[in-house]
Parts: C-alpha cells; structure tokens; sequence
C-alpha cells in the first residue's frame, strides 16, 4: 500500500509539510488541551479558565496565520502540504492513518474559524460573565474549536468524521446550556438526532468508498474517482449530499436549527451562523473530484440549495423573534452556498466565498442580536423593540453593516459573494438556469425583505419596550468584537475580490471554471435585476415596519405567514411521518418482548424445566440439584463413551 | 520467566484469593474487600506481565501454551494458550474486575460472612473467566462454560435486587438450555474427531471434514448457545431481567465480561471447527443479528428501568458483534473482536455510573430523575461521556469498532450493513433521551444533600474513562493483537476479502 504522501506527490497535490506548517496539529491540540483542563480540572480552574480558552483559541489562530503565511511564500501550485501524524485504525484491510491536508481551502477555514471564534470567546468574557457555569461554557467552546479545526484539516473523510461529530457534539452541549429549561434540553436532543439522520448518510458514503475504491483518504479517493463507475459517485455523493444537509441545515433535515436558538447567542453567532452549519458545504467543495463526475448528484445539491434558500427566506419574513429570524436567514444563506457548491467548477469558490463573507456578517449580525438581548432583559420578540438605534450606537451601526452586507448592495461585502453566485446560477442551457437563477434571484429580494423588516423592527420605527427595560449599550469586550466583525462585513467582499484574488487562490483545490461558459443573461442585466428587487424588498419592509406601527401582539396574518410561522410545518410532518409512528412501535414492541417473546421462551424454559410452579418450589438450592445433575450427566456421558471405545 | 505457565497463574491467583476472602479470621472480616481488591489487581500486573509475552507477530495459533494430560480415557486435556483475541478478552476481565470491586465496595454494608462470600465469588468468577477464554481444549472450554454459571447464580441470586431469585432462576435456565445443547454438539464433535489422549484439542478438531449435515447439526448446537449467552434476538430475555436484578459490579461482569465468551466462541469454535457450516448458516445469522440490532435499540428506548435500558442496549450491541463475525471479512472480524472489548468498558461506565446515581436516587426508575446535572454536576458528566461512548461518538472508542463492523459487513452484504447502520440514530435516541429525562430539567427538591461524585467513584471511573479516549484515539495496540487471530480465522473458514470493486489503478472501468 503506497503511503499518502508518496500518491499525494504523485498527483502533484501535497508535499510533505515541513516548518511552521508541520506543527498544524497544534492547532487542533491547542484548544483541545483546552477543553479538557477546564473539564477534567473542574471548579479548581473556574478562575482563570475562561481567560486560559480565549488564550488558546488565540494560539490557534496565530499558528493559523503562520501556516497561511508560509503557504503564501510557497508557488501558485505547491501550496498544500500534508502532514502524517500516527497509524489510526489499521484493521484487516481497511487501513486509515491520522494526517492533516493543510492546503488552500482547509486554511481559508482555520482563518475563519480561528479568527471569528477567538472574537466570539472575547465577546462571551463579557456576555457569560455573570452565568456560574460559565467554565463549562468556555470549555465547550474550546472543544467546538478544535473538533471544527480537526473536520477541515483532516485529510481522510474518516478523520473528518470525527471532527464532524465532535462539532456536533459540541453544539448538542451548547444548544443544551441552559437546559433546566426542558425546552431546551429538547432542543438539544433534536440537533444531535437530526445531525445523526446526516451521519447516516456519511456513513454510507464512507462505505461505498472503501468498498468501491479500497480507500477513504482524499487523496486517495479523488485519484480513483476518476476512473469510477457514475452510479457509485452518484451514490457516493448523494449520501455525502445528506450528511451536509444535517449538518448544513438544509432541506428537508433543516427542522433543528430553528430550535437550535436555545443556546446562548455567541454560540448561535460562531455555530450556528458562522463555522459549524457551514460544514456541509465544505464537504461538498472537499469532495469535488466524486460531484464533478456525478451530475445527476450535483442536481440534487443544487435542487437542495434552492428550495432550502427560498424555503429559509420565506419563513425569516414571518418570525418575529429575532434569533429565529436571523436562524432562519442562516438556513436561506446556507441555501445560496449550497446552489453554488452543485453548480460545479462555476460555483465552488463562490460557495466558500460566500460562507467567509457569511461568515462575518451574519457572526456580527448575531453578536449584535445578543448585544441587544443584553440591554433588553434577554428579551427577543421583536414586536417588543424598536427605536433602539439611540439607545445603541455601537450595535446599531455595526449591526446596519452586517445588514447591508447580507442585503448585497454594493459595495458590502455581501455584494461581491451573493451576485455572484447568482450570476453562476444562470449559467448553462435548457430550463436550469432560469430556474435556479431565478430562485437565487428572488431569495435575494426576499432576503432584503425579511433582513430590512428584521432591522427596522428593531433599531427603527416606535419604541414597543417592555416597562422594566433601559436598553444600554454593551461592555467594550462584547462591542470591539462586533466593531471587527463589522468591519470584515464592510470591506472583505470588496478586499478579496480585487483581481479574482480568492477565485485564483482557491483554484488549485477546486478547479479553474471555464470562462467561457455563458450566463443566460448578461452580467449587468442581472446585477441591475438583482438589485431593483432588492430595493424592493427593503421598500417593502420600510412602508411596514419603520413608516406604520408595528402592533405588539402579533396579527393573525395570512396563510402563509402562519405556515411560515410554524416553519412550514416541518415539526408536523417530521412529528406525523417519524415521531409519532415510532413511539407506537416502540411501545407496541416492550409490550410484546415482555408478553410475547419472552412469554414464548420462557414457556419453552418453563417445558423444559417442567411447570412454572415447580419450577418455583425448586428455586431454593436449585444451582446445587443443576451442579449434581450436571455432574451426573457427565459421569453418564463419560461412562457411555468408555463403553462404546 | 518465560517457562512460567503464566495463564494457569493469571487462573489461580484470584483462586487462592477467593479462599482466602472467604476463609478470613472474623477479626478480619472488614478487610474482605480490601484482600480481594489487592488479589485482583496483582492477579492484572500478572496478566499484563504475560501478555508482555505475547508475540503478535507469530505464526502459531496459540501462544502462553500448556498442556496436561487430564483424562486420556476421554481424550480431554488440561490445555491452555491464548491468540489475540482470547489475550484481549482476559486483560479485559482483569482490568475489570479490580474495578467491579472497588464499584462494589459498599455492596454488602451488613458486613460478616455475607460480605466474604461476597467478594470471594467475584474473584471465584474471575478465575473461570480466565480459564474459559484461555482453554484450548473443547472440553475444558465447555467446563469453564459451564462453571461461570455457579458463582454468576449466587451474586445474583443472594446478592441481588428484590426479584434476584426469578433473575436468577431465568438466567440459569437459558444458559442451561444453551449448555446443554452444546454438550450433545462436543461430544458428537469428539466422535469425529481423531480421538487419542488429546483428542478434545482445539488443534485436533480444526480442518476436519465433518460432512454436510453432521458439520450444520453441530455448528446448531454450538451457536444455539452462544447466541444464547452473547445474547441475541430472540434468545436475549434472560438479559434484561439478570442485569436489573443483579448488583451493578456482577451486571457489569456478565455483560461486558461473560457475554462475551458468547461471540467469542462463534469465533474460536463456529468458524474455526465449522467453516462450511457457517457459510451455510450466514443469512439466517446476518438476519438475526439486524433484528437484534434494531430491536434492542427500539426496546432500550421504550424502557423506564435504567438497568433494564443499558442491557437492551447491549442487546443492540451484541448484534452489531455478531454482525461484524458473521461477515466474514478481515475488516468486520477486526471491528468485532474490538467491539468486544470496548463494549466492556462501556457497559460498564454505564452500569457503575447509572448505580452510583441510583445509590444516590434510591430508585432505578428513570422518571423518578430529572434535573440532576444540577444536583451532580460531575456524575452527569461522566455519565453523558459513557452514553455517548454507548452511541458510538466519533473519537471514542466505540466508534471505531462500530465503524469497522459495519464497513466490513457492507463490503459482502450491502443491505444488512445498511439497515444496521439505522442503529446509530436509534442509538442516539435511547441514550440522549436517557440524559435528557434524568438529568436536564429543574433542579429538583431533594431531602437530604447529595454528595457528587467521590474519591472512590473517580478511581471507578478513571480507567474507563482512560479507555474510551486512548482507544478512540489510538485502537492500533489492541487492533495489533487481533488482526492476526481473525486472518488466521478467516484462513480457516476459506475466505478472503472482497477486492475494491474500482481500484485506482483504473482496471475496471
């Protein structure tokens, strides 16, 4: 068997890792030192814990950084490297070693993770600062950072499995913080169970690799890919397509993330907004070599993101709490990813593009919401806002930043990300293009609808608040985080974009796209479309949410906005279909293991043992009567062989 | 040293221990447990200092061999030796053990004899547990088969809840079906075998060509008693009953240790002695061990007895063992063998911890629980950590084997692999329902204060928690000792692996 570093040279992928970048496994052990002193080292460290979690998340990020600095100092094409750390689970044939691929992509996502959650462990210094698990808190964050590390750099889908599951692990603990509320402890359970309905999934992927190819490491995969048949990278890459659709909170596995708002807000800012949920598109852009030569896989991916991003939109219009809503436009973003990781080549980099840009805005986005919960007595219907840009500056205006980011007007960062996306989804020939550019197209004014209606709700329009409420604004550990966030929501769209640098940066992983292939509309029509429909959408929510009062108690509404109210009914139907189905079969099989099966063979027992009453009169001293008759039978048995020879 | 016959020391320490518990002075009566927690954990150096012995790399079957002469007239010999998967199965029982008796340190608080014969019978157990997985003779296996028996029905039966005698009568009955039934198959074996003073030799009986319907009648007899004991669907109704009464530690040696020598000897003896029977019996098996699969998760999930919960989810997990066996591929078999002994160690986290918390509840019903992260929050740590070892969590060592029965099995038979991988969702649900109902929630008006977990509790729990992390992280070790015993198997069956269907060298296409 070749080792991955010999099959990775070969392919001209991955060298071996040499200097800083041989040391990329601090960055996973780091926090994951972390979180087991505060765990393992309970009250003793609940002093200077926290502060020791915000400093080894930092750690991580500047060993990030001087990975990515000496990735930079390498050629266009030599970038990645990889890194074999031990002999993992070497069983019978399947053979998997533990190593890190450190190239392009996986280190766009330390940045990312290392950076916006290092901001979010400071925020939380001051959010959790009176919470008396606040230790706990901290470790589960670290815990978080190092599973998500460990799920980007791993360099087999296996060693992704972990990180996949430990991040998951970790939003279970999270979500279920403050679990004394059985709510959220629910909450909690329907995360995890979901996320293991994606597993599923993964699971089968992994397994159709191993048996199809012999192999679960990328290199190993994508170099086989090629030749395989398209069934098993269909298959291959649908199931791969139903794990992220756990993780990623998509269609028709999205049901968790809504509830998924019980934990604390930083947690659904870093989480569930910026890195854990976006996993499912990493995946997707990982595995390009299985979805570039399995088309029918690739429609579906698109198909998932384009219902799951209008499918989000349509319910963030209706949601009046502002976590919920800020959930919901999550899912929707996710959507657009999603569409632009199944459009291929053409959509890859914007996929992830789009996710770092997401990934600061709507992070500031909720840091501004838990910024606001804060100086609200941890109020979050938004019927009961309003009006709150005077009483925040700070989060007011950091706040308008992520909105006009996500809202795309140029020249936030949203701008550069989303339009293209859309852009590439009118792409192609036939009815495809019309369609999914269409549906990008609308999200993105249905976006601006339920983003605008979300903002003026708020910081806009008549001052609802409850009677006991002085909104203030926050401490400096929670406002320089959003004051960073902001500015990445600012500028990074328009920074990154200059000279295609992130395209050609990515490109090595994901594949240059061919220039050639035309978009169904020209580029300026759907700018200027994409736009006008945008304006619409914030008009819209002006005339209704900052211009008229908005009544405090929420109006009946119409049928959609009840449907959407309830998330389309996902709870219902997941309730119908699974839930409801499954207990009656669990009950109906405890009542048939007591009566039945065990009735059957303990009928059988009792037949053999003679009845039941007399079993109950031999119960005294029955071992001893069995070791004699045992010890009867055997002598028998002896004797009647010493016979028989 | 390396004369020493080691396996028969590893046997006999805690032999000698349990005489000397049970015939200790009266004025040292208190210090029962202390003599037997001292045998136990020399009785692991010893075992750890023979599996230093152990070469993984040789080409024999077995290895730490003896062999006496016991009765030539019948063929049966006193022969002991271990392959990979029989040395991780005792170092596992060794480990176990000493952990049991410090879990079960305040078992018999009425002290006296009772408190002897208490922990006497624990280190009594140990021995068979030994011998069982070391014999290498048929006879002598179905010997110590037979023994574990006595000492498992007196913890129970004297020492267990308020319906210990009907646990233990129930537990007795099945293993005595199951026994008995295998005894017609190693007699029947014996006849067709060479015969001769060693005629009962594991050696001797492999290879044999038995013919077709003698090789399936006795293959019948032997597996009817292991699936009896491993327990599987619909055989598995003693489990439940035995674990719920029984005391924790005794519950944890039957569960994660006893039952064990259930697919352990699927293995050594269904496979080794009766390849084409095997072969022959492979659909039925997969298809019992699916059905125990999900069975046993659905039936953990409905349950309201905490006991009772973590058994059915063993019932669960012996079907994924089986399952893995039952594949023939060196993949599966590895995870299986793996799964056995990171089974142990999670049922036992599960069980110890779930009974401290039932100490301190006085109760074992799950409703009678809730909101006590708040009341302990370093018991529902731990406890959280051995569920989610339960559920197979990626970076715990359950994951691994789990991972590998299932893969292994997917490489021959797609849709068992398939269906079976539904499991790890069922399992997800029985154990974080577990959580949630007893441990989220309010914090819940108590009585009396309760104390978090202790001193004692911690060193219960340390090893396992030990275990769950360093073989997550790293399985090579163990996966070094059972490689080779499930090739040779393998070997022995006539199978080999499946080639990937698309290699990367672009052949098939």
């Amino acid at each position: 068997m070749h080792s991955l570093a010999t099959l990775a040279t070969a392919e001209g992928a991955a060298a071996a890792a040499t200097g800083i970048t041989a040391y990329a496994w601090l960055l996973v052990a780091l926090p994951l030192l972390g979180a087991a002193v505060l765990l393992f080292g309970g009250r003793a460290t609940d002093k200077w814990g926290p502060l020791l979690a915000t400093g080894l998340s930092w750690a991580a990020f500047v060993v990030g950084f001087l990975v990515w600095l000496a990735m930079l100092g390498r050629g266009h094409d030599s970038r990645a490297a990889s890194l074999h750390l031990f002999s993992w689970v070497p069983a019978g044939s399947f053979k998997v070693d533990a190593g890190m691929l450190v190239d392009q992509l996986s280190v766009t996502f330390v940045l990312l993770v290392t950076f916006v959650g290092s901001l979010i462990h400071v925020y939380s210094l001051g959010y959790m600062e009176h919470d008396p698990d606040k230790r706990r808190f901290f470790a589960y964050l670290n815990l978080f950072v190092a599973s998500m590390l460990l799920l980007v750099l791993a360099d087999s889908y296996l060693l992704l499995y972990v990180g996949w599951e430990g991040v998951g692990l970790a939003s279970y603990l999270l979500i279920g913080f403050w679990n004394w509320n059985p709510a959220y402890a629910t909450a909690a359970n329907k995360a995890f169970v979901v996320n293991r309905v994606g597993d599923f999934g993964l699971s089968i992927a992994i397994m159709i690799m191993f048996v199809s190819f012999g192999r679960v490491d990328f290199a190993g995969v994508s170099q086989a890919a090629g030749h395989a048949h398209e069934g098993v990278l269909t298959a291959i890459g649908l199931m791969l397509l139903l794990g992220a659709c756990g993780k990623s909170a998509q269609f028709p596995l999205q049901s968790w993330l809504g509830d998924a708002m019980a934990g604390p807000t930083p947690v659904s800012a870093l989480i569930h907004a910026a890195t854990m949920v976006t996993a499912g598109v990493y995946l997707v852009v990982r595995s390009s070599f299985i979805f570039d030569h399995a088309p029918s896989a690739q429609l579906a991916v698109v198909i998932v993101g384009a219902v799951t991003l209008l499918f989000g939109a349509i319910v963030g219009c209706a949601k009046d709490d502002i976590k919920k809503a800020l959930a919901a436009s999550t899912m929707s973003q996710i959507g657009y990813m999603m569409l632009a990781a199944g459009l291929g080549p053409v959509g890859y980099a914007f996929a992830i593009f789009h996710l770092l840009t997401h990934g600061f805005f709507k992070a500031g986005m909720f840091l501004g919401a838990g910024s606001v919960m804060h100086g609200m007595n941890d109020q979050v219907d938004m019927r009961r806002f309003g009006g709150l840009s005077g009483a925040m500056k700070i989060t007011w205006a950091t706040f308008g930043l992520g909105w006009l980011a996500i809202l795309g007007v140029p020249p936030f960062s949203g701008f550069w990300s989303k339009d293209k996306i859309i852009e590439a989804a009118f792409v192609g020939e036939g009815w495809r293009p019309w369609v999914f550019g269409g549906a990008a197209m609308l999200g993105a004014g249905i976006t601006a609808f339920y983003m605008s209606r979300l903002f003026f709700m708020t910081f806009h329009g008549k001052r609802r608040w409850s009677d006991d409420v002085h909104p203030h604004e926050s401490p400096l550990t929670m406002t320089v985080p959003m004051m960073v966030l902001a500015v990445g929501s600012g500028l990074l769209g328009l920074v990154l974009s200059l000279g295609g640098m992130f395209t050609t940066w990515l490109e090595p992983v994901v594949g240059a796209h061919d220039e050639n292939e035309r978009a169904v509309l020209s580029v300026p029509a759907i700018t200027v479309l994409t736009l006008l429909l945008i304006a619409a959408g914030v008009a819209m929510a002006w005339l209704r949410y900052w211009r008229d009062a908005v009544p405090q108690v929420q109006p009946v509404g119409s049928m959609l906005t009840r449907a959407a109210r309830r998330d389309l009914y996902q709870d219902d139907v997941n309730e119908g279909v699974f839930m409801r189905p499954g207990v009656h079969l669990t009950r109906a099989l405890v009542f048939a293991d007591n009566r039945g099966v065990d009735g059957a063979v303990g009928g059988l027992a009792a037949m053999v043992g003679g009845t039941s009453s007399r079993l109950r009169r031999l119960q005294n001293g029955f071992a001893r009567s069995y070791a004699l008759t045992m010890l009867a039978g055997v002598v028998l048995i002896f004797g009647a062989l010493w016979v028989i020879q | 040293m390396t004369n020493l016959p080691w396996l028969t020391v590893v046997g006999l320490v805690p032999l000698v221990g349990a005489a000397v518990v049970a015939l200790l002075p009266t004025g040292l009566t208190d210090r029962a447990r202390h003599v037997a927690l001292g045998f136990s954990l020399v009785t692991l150096v010893l075992g750890i200092a023979a599996a230093l012995q152990f070469d993984s790399g040789s080409k024999s079957q077995f290895q730490l061999t003896e062999r006496h002469q016991w009765i030539p007239q019948f063929g049966v010999s006193y022969a002991l030796g271990v392959d990979g998967i029989a040395l991780v199965m005792i170092l596992m029982a060794l480990v176990l053990t000493p952990v049991c008796i410090l879990a079960a340190w305040h078992d018999v608080p009425e002290g006296g004899s009772r408190e002897k014969n208490y922990f006497a019978l624990m280190l009594a157990l140990e021995t068979f547990m030994v011998g069982v997985f070391a014999a290498t003779d048929v006879f002598l296996f179905y010997v110590f088969f037979e023994a574990m028996l006595i000492p498992v029905y007196f913890l129970i039966g004297s020492f267990g809840g308020p319906r210990r005698q009907y646990a233990a009568v129930k537990f007795l009955l099945f293993s005595l079906a199951g026994g008995l039934v295998m005894l017609v198959g190693v007699i029947a074996l014996y006849h067709y075998g060479p015969g001769g003073a060693d005629g009962f030799l594991v050696s001797k009986l492999t290879g044999l060509h038995l013919g077709t319907t003698a090789e399936r009648l006795m293959f019948v007899a032997f597996f009817f008693a292991f699936a009896v004991k491993a327990p599987m669907w619909p055989v598995h109704t003693w489990l439940p009953d035995a674990a719920t009464e029984a005391r924790p530690a005794t519950a944890v040696l039957l569960v994660g240790v006893l039952d064990k020598v259930g697919t352990f000897g699927m293995i050594r003896f269904c496979l080794q002695l009766f390849p084409e029977a095997s072969k022959w019996a492979t659909p039925v098996v997969l298809l019992l061990a699916v059905i125990s699969i999900l069975y046993g998760a659905l039936l953990a999930i409905g349950q309201t007895d905490l006991m009772r919960l973590i058994a059915y989810t063993s019932v669960s997990h012996f079907g994924f063992i089986v399952l893995g066996i039952f594949a023939l591929t060196t993949t599966g078999g590895a995870g299986s063998t793996l799964y056995m002994l990171n089974h142990g160690f999670s049922t036992a986290a599960l069980f110890l911890i779930g009974a401290m918390l039932v100490a301190r509840r006085g109760s074992k019903r799950i409703p009678d629980f809730g909101g006590w992260q708040r009341v302990t929050p370093g018991l529902a740590g731990v406890f959280l950590l051995a569920g989610l070892s339960g559920l197979a969590l990626p970076g715990l060592s359950s994951f691994v084997s789990e991972f590998l029965v299932l893969v292994g099995t997917f490489q021959r038979y797609k849709l068992p692999a398939i269906v079976a991988t539904v499991g790890i969702v069922l399992a997800a649900l029985y154990i974080l329902l577990m959580y949630k109902r007893m441990m989220t929630g309010p914090r819940p008006e108590l009585d009396a204060p309760v104390l978090d977990i202790t001193l004692r509790e911690k060193l219960v729990v340390a090893p396992l928690v030990a275990a769950f992390l360093v073989l997550g992280f790293y399985p090579k070790p163990a996966l070094d000792l059972l490689n080779p015993a499930v090739s040779k198997t393998l070997q022995y069956v006539g199978v080999s692996d499946p080639a990937p269907t698309s290699a990367a060298d672009g052949s098939t296409k």
